[in-house]
């Protein structure tokens, strides 16, 4: 693309920038006169759904996001919470879905990429990694080349910039067929007191570009991840980003060694909308204008023009500002990585954004005005209707209950993801204490002896869908109850809101109704919302996605020695059952994969029983009573009793009292655990149970090599385990039956 | 025994290997830089996993032609010890210090997994704290650790008893000939591996297999021994 600066500013070229008429007359006022063609690009990256928030702000808003231990919330490029003895853990969840779909390696990769930056630019090193992913229907031509290429993008990344992928989900769903989500959580361990931040401070000083070398890639890259996709979408492949994971494995390390000297004032990585973005935001946050001087800038391509250099979504690059007295130590450091380092532009004290390039003043903006008068949408929305009660009698039983288990327990959505994750290095930096396929990842604190933390993601796509409420306030849930089952306290999330096009009252409402559920969740369960991300327009040819709102928890072990997993239960440990009989099979995975069926009301979460039962297994860990634990989730009891099975090798023998078998086994009512108790602790385990008075029953006992259930499911786990994992191996494979 | 950990700025095992020396060793190793033309006196050279230089080319075959690796060759010549594990047996195969080569895994993909390993030959250092034919458990966490050497190289690594490892029986992960996971030099003084036996040194990493190369590279009697 080579443009004239002096490029008339047509209605057309607004549009193609994705402004309204509206948006445009604002910038004309906010500009004092018509926008150059640099200027209308910029105006457009701060002003985008991805920069701006413009339609979620409002209600995100509402997000509880305060906590005695958070030290950052929402604002920064991660949050940050306090885990005692002045280590903080700075976290975030960032969506790469529409650069994914098109080209699933790259897109996936880079998503890694920006969310590692993120936590990297506030002075944290990575320390775990998590990705939520959704696929469309396994039958759907494309699904398979997307899985392959967004696995080994993933692990590309990854695996060679050194950080342990430690949990994440994989679903399947046909409304994801056109728009796949790839959601990367990361997160970094830093001291309270050298965390960086973006806010600017001091006129005159030297603002330093580092990195990699700035090419035409991603130019407009955030334009097109908040617009929806129709059949052109072939067309553009150029604004996915390329990743270079060596590259920022050494800005990682020259970034931590360079702030180690305190040369760095203020630090921003170039993610969406690249220097513009990054430049805008270090000035404004420090009431300070910014002046770049685009010849300066390392480029990699010849001819670039104004706006390519200001669009660009190259990856691995930095903007700083720098004490101008360490200039040469830092050079240094950066020389040595092997990174560029550029003195691109300085502070100022004008409150403007003025570039030069080639000796033409190519843009002069209000700086402050870019962001802080981006527009504010209070869009019509719709409340989402309300399915009645569904009582089990009006659920079909399985005709076979054991044939009825091998087949949830092989379906895509439940099978093993061991084909996937062990891809990932789970291993590198050797804390890993728990790998995924358990509850949540867990990983321990460097330097401290007891200290570990849990990470776990969550959501159920289909409850949000049926119900934004209920559905909303799950995600929370799930997530809190897969680090209490770890023995972990949780600490707080950071959500990633994957919507349909907000322009439509009906996901309009989705989104302001999920984010009410949240919000509650969040509030009842003590875990504030410490950062995040909102993608919208997650449509193609008009059909929206589920609505999926992720969640991702951090949660802390004090002593990782009493720590809790799901299969490390022995012969003869009792089981018991945290919470009450199942009644609940509206939504659920037995009603998908058994009666082929999605419909209903989704299951109804209540929180202050979900807190109730969370602090009871949560004590129960902690002294060390528990000697397995798992959280029920889709598929009910009876899968959460043979994932247990299955990961310690050992059956067990259950007699449950049941009224209707199918929905007890199956059903997904929420707030349960499995808790496994040594022989001669389970008396003082019900003792205490009644005496907290949370629900429980005894349940069975661990042994044998069959799980059995009262006399309808009598299977070994040998069965059980060639069934969940075969699924996975032998769709990638193209050699699934059927 | 004074031990060196040579870095590459795309390494990034480098944490865990001194985390093994240290605490197996009982003492901080020194880091010599890939730019580094002589290193520090020292009795093990230890090549950590990584992508030394992202590795878009064969894995290490910018690092084997980096300063540092004169000096390593001039160590292996003098009969210093030297490891290699995972890019860093990529690295000694690429610099010719250890024959025959690294290819993509037969699967195409990375794999990080548990493997268990044969100790073929106990006869050596870094081994003896093994015995003969032991099985041990051991991951591995790689993109190209497929090994091939051909007809008569192989034919020469195994009569000498060069093959310090190979994947016990069905947990080959990347279709390497002979299931060889780790290689001697004909000296007996460079050792190569694939798996990463500085992961599982500790209980909280859920077995201690790995300890005992360190162990016996280290020369520790039994009484230092954990």
């Amino acid at each position: 693309m080579t443009v004239n600066n002096t490029q008339p500013i047509t209605a057309e070229l607004v549009s193609d920038h994705g402004l309204n008429e509206e948006e445009y007359k604002r910038i004309v006022e906010l500009t004092e006169r018509e926008p150059t063609y640099t200027e209308l690009g910029i105006w457009s990256a701060m002003w985008n759904e991805h920069c701006s928030y413009k339609s979620s702000k409002k209600w995100l808003k509402t997000l509880p996001t305060e906590g005695p231990r958070v030290v950052h919330g929402p604002g920064e490029n991660a949050g940050v919470v306090d885990i005692g003895d002045d280590d903080v853990i700075v976290f975030k969840m960032e969506s790469h879905n529409h650069p994914s779909f098109i080209e699933p390696y790259q897109g996936a990769a880079t998503g890694i990429g920006g969310i590692l930056r993120d936590v990297f630019t506030m002075g944290a090193r990575p320390i775990a990694a998590m990705n939520a992913l959704r696929f469309g229907d396994p039958n759907h031509p494309k699904t398979r080349h997307l899985v392959s290429g967004v696995v080994s993008g993933i692990g590309g990344y990854g695996n060679s910039f050194g950080v342990p992928t430690v949990g994440g989900e994989v679903n399947f769903h046909p409304r994801y067929n056109g728009n796949i989500l790839v959601n990367a959580f990361a997160a970094g361990l830093a001291k309270k007191d050298a965390i960086y931040i973006s806010k600017a401070e001091g006129v005159g000083l030297p603002v330093v570009y580092l990195g990699a070398k700035t090419g035409r890639d991603g130019v407009g890259g955030a334009t097109m991840a908040s617009a929806e996709f129709d059949g052109s979408i072939e067309e553009k492949r150029p604004t996915v980003q390329v990743g270079d994971p060596f590259t920022e494995k050494c800005l990682l390390e020259a970034c931590l060694e360079l702030m180690a000297t305190g040369a760095v004032i203020a630090i921003q990585d170039m993610g969406a909308a690249g220097l513009t973005c990054s430049a805008v935001e270090m000035g404004a946050r420090g009431d300070l204008g910014i002046e770049l001087i685009l010849d300066d800038v390392p480029v990699r391509e010849e001819n670039m023009t104004a706006y390519e250099m200001m669009l660009s979504e190259s990856q691995e690059r930095m903007l700083m500002v720098l004490r101008p007295e360490k200039e040469a130590e830092a050079k240094a450091i950066f020389i040595k990585w092997g990174l560029d380092f550029a003195i691109v532009g300085k502070t100022t004290d004008d409150l403007r954004f003025r570039i030069q390039h080639q000796g033409v003043e190519v843009a002069n903006l209000p700086i402050k005005k870019l962001g802080d008068e981006a527009p504010e949408y209070d869009r019509p929305w719709l409340e989402p209707g309300i399915h009645s009660p569904q009582p089990p009698h009006l659920f079909a039983p399985p005709h076979d209950y054991n044939a009825a288990l091998v087949k949830i327990l092989g379906s895509p959505d439940m099978c093993s993801r061991r084909w996937v994750w062990e891809q990932y290095d789970t291993l590198i930096q050797g804390n890993s204490l728990q790998l995924p396929g358990g509850d949540a990842g867990v990983v321990r604190v460097e330097g401290h002896d007891t200290k570990a933390l849990a990470f776990s993601s969550d959501v159920t796509p289909r409850y949000v869908e049926a119900d934004p409420y209920e559905g909303g306030k799950q995600a929370v849930a799930e997530c809190y109850r897969n680090l209490i089952a770890t023995g972990a306290e949780p600490l707080a999330a950071t959500d990633n809101l994957n919507f349909g096009n907000p322009e439509k009252p009906e996901i309009m409402g989705q989104l302001v109704v999920a984010i009410r559920g949240l919000g509650e969740a969040c509030l009842a369960l003590d875990m504030p919302i410490v950062s995040g991300n909102v993608s919208l327009y997650n449509e193609t040819n008009g059909e929206a996605i589920l609505p999926t709102p992720t969640i991702g928890g951090v949660g802390l072990i004090d002593d990782h020695a009493k720590m809790a997993r799901i299969g490390t239960a022995d012969e003869g440990d009792v089981l018991f059952l945290v919470g009450t009989e199942a009644t609940h099979l509206a939504c659920s995975i037995y009603q998908r994969e058994i009666l082929g069926e999605e419909s209903g009301p989704a299951p109804s979460v209540d929180l202050l029983m979900e807190k109730a039962r969370g602090d009871f297994v949560l004590a129960a860990i902690r002294s060390d009573y528990a000697s397995a634990c798992h959280d029920i989730s889709d598929g009910g009891l009876a899968i959460a009793l043979a994932e247990m099975c299955m990961a310690s090798g050992i059956g067990a023998d259950c007699a449950i009292d049941i009224t209707y078998p199918h929905a007890a086994l199956f059903g997904e009512d929420q707030a349960r655990y499995i808790v496994a108790v040594d022989d001669q602790w389970a008396d003082m385990f019900a003792a205490n149970s009644e005496g907290s008075g949370v629900s429980f029953a005894r349940i069975g006992t661990i042994g044998g090599k069959n799980l059995k259930i009262n006399d309808l499911i009598d299977i070994s786990v040998t069965d059980m385990k060639s069934a969940h994992e075969a699924w996975f191996p032998d769709y990638m494979a193209g050699t699934l039956e059927g | 025994m004074k031990t060196t950990i040579i870095q590459f700025p795309g390494s990034n095992r480098d944490r865990d290997m001194i985390a093994a020396i240290t605490k197996i060793g009982g003492h901080a190793p020194f880091m010599a830089w890939h730019t580094d033309t002589s290193l520090p006196d020292s009795d093990l050279l230890i090549i950590p996993g990584g992508f030394s230089h992202g590795d878009y080319l064969r894995a290490g075959a910018i690092a084997a032609r980096a300063p540092v690796m004169d000096a390593v060759r001039k160590a292996a010549k003098k009969g210093i010890r030297i490891l290699g594990v995972c890019n860093g047996f990529q690295t000694l195969t690429e610099s010719g210090l250890l024959p025959g080569a690294l290819m993509r895994n037969a699967g195409l993909t990375f794999v990080c997994k548990e493997v268990r390993l044969e100790i073929t030959n106990a006869d050596n250092p870094f081994t003896s704290k093994y015995a003969q034919g032991e099985i041990i458990r051991c991951p591995v966490a790689h993109h190209d650790g497929n090994y091939f050497a051909d007809a008569k190289t192989l034919k020469r690594v195994e009569g000498n008893g060069q093959v310090a490892f190979r994947y016990a029986e069905g947990t080959n992960p990347n279709g390497s000939i002979n299931d060889i996971a780790g290689i001697f030099n004909e000296a007996g003084n460079v050792l190569g591996m694939m798996p990463h036996p500085e992961n599982l040194i500790e209980p909280a990493h859920g077995g201690t297999d790995g300890r005992r190369l360190f162990e016996g590279a280290l020369n520790m009697l039994e009484s230092e021994m954990a």
